[in-house]
């Protein structure tokens, strides 16, 4: 018995003749975690789309526990034991959790019906070892993010699975579901299982992967043990040269109160919230999966009804019933349910870019130049990687996708940007960008309102930090002296107070 | 980059072209008459009723409905605008007004479906499946279940005029066509529609009203039925309470389809109607020169539109990859 499970030879992928995975031959030895990390676009779910029968390669073959496969689709792979967490969510919207987790796979009672106690029980089960707090029954559509991702999770490890392939699973997650998560992983590799884990958190990576593969527009550069990869190191392979400090200078903001939310209640999600930003101030929310930052902010747009509250921008007080009041008080949004509330996958890349400020293009013809203008500027600040501006989204890499997506928020030139996981899986380069960006505009006097579950990233921008827990601030942290460990505190409730 | 196509055809638009291309020759060689000005000419009026409608259908079904009331709203409107006729007279003004008149009734009667569509909560087929039902029925009430019949000569040679040559329902189809084009592709209004089909609640999110674009769908097809209904009622110079504009609805829907606007929404094309249109005529043309029985000609209209789904899906296919 080898201890390779699979070998792939020469594998290349190309879409309307371009190329954009080349000659990729590798082996992934049973039982191991294998990392995969590269800029966005660098063909890593391609890679695995191939290894899950999702695409088939233009060239080169697989070989699978020894023996050669062809993967026709993805019930090819799932019948010789490959299961897949994709990127981007695959669930019927309509049903709820344990339909989705069972679908096409039902569970059968003794007289040939559909088993829903079996399927819930077992759902139950998949979700109690998962740690997360899902109802089996809920429908999908109630569905946070997070809680979406662990549906996916529990649908992919649901029956034990020889090769289980994960791509970006911790993009929405916070530490306590990953710390979770990771441990699950492990538990799985003891039983020998083998898994392969594409993620932009290098720092994860490195914590819970046997050996990492870099790949860098489509080729292959290197594939090493972790431990012999330091994190800066990682990064300078993905890139192909060095990156300096990834966050930019934090400044203490002296300006004027720009945005004000007095008392802000959601029934049963957020208990009368109150806070202020400065003009040029970029303030924090973190707390746990389910503390009720979105829905804070979808109620701030006018897309969640608010039981009671007051919003005020520049001092005037403002009514918000729908999210067109808010676009038009200078309130921009960028969600993070990026395909299912951002972006429209169908339509172009500049056509994404203007979706919320079209108004400013039109007069009252569109002026496709000018959008086309606009969407090259943002292409060359982000570094989007588009096939061509007429591109439809969804021909897009998944971290581009999530950078035409801020760009289309920002595009409404605001005065106050609320951002929800503004870095979604975007990688160490594009980061770097979207701080930078950020801190620009607040330096123009934007006030900035910054949501993430990565807590280095709101620790690394912002000067305050709220921190949420059941819909409430639990408390607030500032300057220089802030650790992960009081955040944490705040926010699973181990300390309190504002 | 996708190059870009004169008179703001979609590369959408190609594979309904060259269906039309095809039938085109096909259509020559079978009869020596299809060649002739005044027979291609008849099918361009022939189609213009329905596809003036099929015009403001486009938009319904892009942005993720369906209007199955269109066929007797025809009928119940182009009864009204005889009515307005000769009641005042059946002179100049009394045609301009059944024209406003017209207009303005499809637009309202348009509002009721988009209302209930949209802030009744009520699926569109269900919706307009009632609708269709009511304006039937209305017109076969005030009518007597018989016809209405215009006493005005000059409303009569309205519906039988020529603009150099050309059928006014001709012109008025393809200036219609070119404005609503420019109104689906380069307006904000336009975008919000493919936005809307696409992905409800992504446009709720990027500010987009939807409910308000929706509603919109369902008046623009009012106008246009209005549109229809007067220049239908003026050739006919008189309006039958049970079978005029009859199955107008699947002509419609049916331009609409062959066209390349897919059932699904989200995406469309206005200039493609008049290519569904014109395919739909030429291929009645050709039955009627090979003399197919009338009745058949419902099976061979049927199985184009399902051969266009058809068509169109495995090139979607295609063109997404994978
Ligand atoms: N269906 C498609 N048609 C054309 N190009 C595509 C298609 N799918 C992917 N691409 C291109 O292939 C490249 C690799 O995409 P892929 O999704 O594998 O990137 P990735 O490494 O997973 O990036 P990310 O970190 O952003 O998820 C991208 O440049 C993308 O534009
Ligand atoms: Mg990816």
């Amino acid at each position: 018995m080898s201890d390779v499970l699979v070998r792939t030879s020469g594998i290349s992928k190309e879409f309307s003749s371009v190329r954009v995975l080349d000659d990729i031959s590798i082996e992934i030895r049973k039982g191991e975690i294998l990392g995969i990390i590269g800029e966005n676009g660098a063909g890593k779910s391609t890679f695995i789309k191939i290894l899950s029968g999702i695409y088939t390669p233009t060239q080169g073959s697989i070989e699978f526990d020894g023996r050669r496969v062809e993967l026709r689709d993805a019930a090819a792979a799932k019948r010789i034991g490959v299961s897949l967490i994709p990127q981007e969510f695959n669930l019927v919207e309509t049903l709820n959790v344990y339909e989705n987790i069972f679908l096409g796979e039902e569970l059968r009672t003794r007289g040939g019906l559909l088993d829903r106690r079996g399927m819930i029980a077992h759902t139950r089960e998949l979700m109690k070892e998962l740690g997360a707090a899902v109802d089996p029954s809920a429908s999908i559509r109630t569905l946070s993010v997070a809680q979406k991702q662990m549906v996916e999770i529990a649908k992919a490890i649901k029956i034990e699975s020889r090769l289980l392939i994960m791509d970006e699973p911790t993009t929405v997650l916070t530490v306590h579901e990953i710390d979770i998560l990771f441990a699950l992983m492990r538990r799985l590799k003891g039983k020998g299982v083998t898994i392969v884990y594409i993620s932009h958190k290098l720092k994860e990576v490195r914590s819970v992967c046997d050996r990492v593969m870099v790949l860098r527009d489509g080729r292959f550069i290197c594939l090493e043990t972790t431990d012999a990869l330091e994190i800066d190191e990682m990064a300078r392979r993905m890139v192909g040269r060095e990156l300096n400090q990834i966050f930019p200078p934090k400044r203490k903001a002296e300006g004027e109160v720009a945005f004000r939310v007095e008392g802000l209640a959601v029934p049963g999600l957020v208990a009368g919230l109150s806070f202020e930003i400065r003009s040029g101030e970029i303030l924090g929310f973190a707390g746990l999966i389910g503390a009720g930052r979105t829905e804070l902010a979808e109620a701030i747009m006018g897309i969640r009804r608010v039981s009671a509250g007051r919003i005020f921008v520049g001092g005037r007080e403002l009514r918000i019933r729908k999210p067109a009041d808010a676009v038009k008080a200078g309130i921009a949004y960028l969600s993070e349910d990026r395909q299912g509330a951002g972006i429209i996958t169908s339509f172009a890349v500049h056509k994404n870019v203007t979706l919320v400020s079209l108004g400013d293009y039109a007069r009252p013809l569109i002026s496709r130049a000018k959008e086309l203008e606009k969407t090259r500027f943002y292409v060359d600040r982000f570094e989007i990687k588009a096939p061509s501006l007429d591109a439809r989204l969804e021909n897009l890499s998944g971290g581009n996708q999530q950078k035409v997506s801020l760009a289309k928020s920002l595009d409404t030139d605001p005065k106050v940007l609320i951002v929800d996981e503004p870095t979604r899986g975007v990688d160490v380069k594009a980061k770097h960008d979207i701080y930078a960006f950020i801190r620009e505009l607040a330096d123009r006097g934007l006030a900035v309102m910054f949501i993430s579950s990565e807590l280095e990233e709101v620790m690394g921008m912002c000067e305050r930090i709220v921190v949420m827990r059941e819909g409430r601030a639990a408390g607030q942290v500032e300057g220089g002296h802030i650790t992960e460990e009081e955040i944490m505190y705040y926010a699973m409730g181990i300390k309190e107070g504002v | 980059m996708r190059k870009s196509l004169p008179f703001g055809l979609k590369t959408e638009n190609l594979l309904s072209l060259g269906a039309l291309v095809v039938l085109f020759v096909l259509s020559s060689i079978a009869s020596p008459y299809f060649l002739q000005l005044r027979n291609l000419l008849n099918i361009l009026k022939q189609v213009s009723f329905s596809g003036i409608i099929g015009l403001g259908m486009a938009f319904v079904i892009i942005a993720g409905g369906i209007d199955l009331s269109v066929g007797s709203m025809t009928a119940f409107i182009g009864a009204i605008a005889i009515l307005i006729v000769n009641w005042l007279g059946g002179g100049f003004w009394a045609i301009a007004a059944a024209w406003i008149g017209a207009m303005i009734l499809g637009a309202v009667a348009g509002l009721f479906n988009g209302i209930l569509v949209t802030k009744g909560r009520v699926a569109a087929f269900i919706v307009t499946l009632g609708t269709m039902a009511i304006f039937r029925s209305l017109t076969l009430y005030i009518g007597n279940a018989g016809q209405f019949i215009s006493n005005s000569d000059a409303y009569g040679n309205m519906g039988m005029s020529s603009v150099l040559g050309v059928p006014t329902a001709v012109w008025v189809f393809f200036i219609l066509a070119f404005l609503l084009s420019g109104l689906l592709n380069r307006t904000r209004y336009g975008r919000y529609v493919c936005a809307v089909g696409s992905n409800e609640k992504v446009a709720a999110y990027a500010a987009i009203d939807i409910d308000k674009i929706r509603m919109l769908t369902y008046v623009i097809t009012g106008v246009m039925v209005g549109v229809s209904a007067v220049l239908l009622s003026s050739r006919m110079n008189s309006v039958n309470s049970s079978d005029t504009a009859a199955n107008f609805e699947m002509d419609a829907i049916a331009a609409v389809v062959i066209g390349g606007t897919p059932m699904t929404g989200g995406r469309g094309t206005v200039w493609g109607v008049v290519i569904g249109a014109v395919i739909i005529g030429m291929i009645n043309n050709m039955l009627n020169m090979l003399s197919v029985s009338a009745y058949l000609q419902g099976t061979v209209k049927g199985l184009v539109i399902i051969a266009a789904v058809f068509i169109q899906r495995g090139s979607a296919r295609s063109r997404n990859g994978g």
